[in-house]
């Protein structure tokens, strides 16, 4: 069993009247020869990463490498915890966790990858949002992560995920996609569903581009993996709500591919453009250099 | 070539702070050491594209010599990879070639002395989140992730070579996933990458070995 198109996965859920991470499960055990057991065990250590990647910074400050982040997510956790927060409790709670899995990732500690280092903050964050917040035990979170696994294969396999070849759209916005559509499982949303909240994150995110201050993966990097979450969210309660969306999931990979393959090399990651050739990004740059 | 994983899309497990520019940095340098088969004595990367521009500031230089040393994506020691190649007395160096744009936008050339003084040139890839490729090995173009157990085997373009490859492997009741010749002309160099969905054994090299026209055998366990 394989699918490489969204509107084959969701046949094949129709079809079997299975949930996307159901389905998921299915295609690794079968492509890659392994078991159900297996693979939750792995994805149960990359979760512990991933808790452990959002929740420390929280406490303990981390300064990046490149001296440019470090101590935000401490600062959100205590601004929600004082009650001083606007957003309500979800939506701090998943834009302090992605920003401090970033933290971790600027100062070389270890992270997962989800599906890009400078976007790990997105899934995690979202998804440990939603577990504190609902009570959500881990064996579902685990199916979370495969159903935003199978939204991060898609757009591997038809579009990218690398920065470089797609901008920061094909990290942060695909990031953002697999996290909405994980959400909308999580919180009983149908696959149908799932794949409309994927689509619309990558049409809110479209022409996003990566211009790193410095060339560094941490400003605006760590903004974005907040935007990220939120927009995650956005899109997951609107798929939640019953909105459809009239592009699907398909076209709007292929749209992202194709708008992020006509970006310039300046907006590719080379810190050539964008907030990278600010003026205040490049008195930084002549300072350090 | 092989289907994407799951732990393809939540993964690597990794050092930050870039899976392209530090974790498929290291991958590319790691299985240039496996490639070498033994400890590295001295080391030239020539960095390309936005390697080249961002190198610095992502760790890739950190990540490439901690590869060539050995060391896994998720591995700590990344970190300190410049101090441990100076204990181990490990030369290295690093070549910023802006002018060649005609590469993928990550890309890295590899040249390797071994302790042995075995010679190794290969071109990798960085091809997002955490992937790579070879593409080049002594300027022939191939193609090879090591995802798989490999052999990558050094032969003259000659008839029977891949038989016996090909028996060599059956032999051991190994099955071969993809086999791939690649080749700089006929009756030429070639190279015959192998990958296999079982572990390759370590004998399996002299082995392969046996036939006249194979010069050199590179098994690739990652």
């Amino acid at each position: 069993m394989d699918f490489k198109k969204a509107e084959e996965m969701l046949n094949l859920c129709d079809k079997e009247g299975l949930t996307i991470s159901e389905i998921m499960k299915m295609r690794e055990c079968e492509q890659f020869e392994t078991t159900q057991e297996e693979i939750i065990l792995k994805m149960k250590k990359a979760w512990e990463i991933m808790k452990e990647s959002a929740q420390s910074p929280t406490e303990n400050a981390v300064k990046s490498i490149g001296g440019l982040i470090g101590g935000e997510a401490k600062k959100l956790n205590e601004h929600r915890l004082q009650g001083k927060g606007i957003v309500g409790t979800i939506m701090s709670k998943a834009i302090t966790y992605s920003m401090a899995v970033l933290e971790v990732n600027a100062s070389m500690g270890l992270i997962v990858a989800a599906p890009t280092a400078g976007s790990a903050g997105v899934v995690p964050g979202v998804l440990l949002a939603l577990q504190e917040e609902y009570n959500i035990p881990d064996d579902k979170i685990i199916d979370g992560l495969f159903n935003a696994s199978a939204i991060g294969y898609l757009a591997m396999q038809n579009a990218t995920v690398a920065g470089a070849v797609g901008g920061c759209q094909a990290e942060i916005g695909v990031a953002s996609a697999m996290a909405a559509s994980a959400a909308t499982e999580l919180m009983g949303g149908t696959p149908r569903e799932c794949a409309d909240a994927a689509s619309t994150v990558l049409m809110n995110m479209l022409g996003l581009i990566c211009d790193p201050v410095l060339g560094l993966v941490e400003y605006p990097c760590q903004n974005r993996n907040a935007s990220g979450a939120s927009n995650a969210l956005i899109a997951a309660e609107m798929a939640l709500s019953g909105i459809k969306q009239m592009i699907p999931l398909d076209e709007m990979l292929e749209c992202m591919y194709n708008v992020g393959r006509r970006l310039p090399v300046e907006f590719r990651e080379t810190a050539k453009g964008g907030c990278a050739k600010t003026p205040t990004a490049c008195n930084l740059c002549n300072k350090k250099l | 070539m092989s289907s994407i994983s799951v732990f393809d899309v939540l993964g690597p497990n990794m050092i930050g702070p870039s899976s392209s520019h530090t974790a498929g940095a290291s991958s590319i340098a790691y299985l240039a050491w496996k490639m070498a088969g033994g400890n590295i004595k001295s080391v030239t990367f020539t960095l390309y594209g936005s390697f080249a521009k961002t190198y610095h500031g992502h760790g890739t230089d950190k990540a490439l010599l901690g590869g060539i040393l050995g060391f896994k994506t998720d591995d700590k020691r990344i970190r300190d990879s410049f101090n441990i190649a100076k204990e181990r007395g490990v030369e290295f160096e690093f070549i910023i070639n802006e002018e060649e744009t005609d590469v993928h936008p990550n890309t890295v050339d590899i040249h390797a002395v071994t302790e042995d003084d075995r010679v190794l040139d290969v071109r990798g890839e960085s091809v997002g989140g955490g992937k790579c490729r070879i593409v080049l090995i002594d300027n022939v173009p191939v193609d090879f992730t090591g995802e798989y157990s490999a052999a990558i085997v050094v032969q003259k373009d000659m008839p029977g070579v891949i038989k016996h490859i090909a028996e060599t492997l059956s032999d051991r009741n190994i099955n071969i996933a993809f086999m791939k010749l690649f080749r700089e002309g006929k009756h030429e160099r070639a190279y015959t990458i192998v990958e296999t969905d079982s572990p390759l054994p370590a004998d399996i090299k002299d082995s392969i070995m046996e036939n006249q026209y194979v010069e050199d055998v590179m098994i690739v366990e990652v």
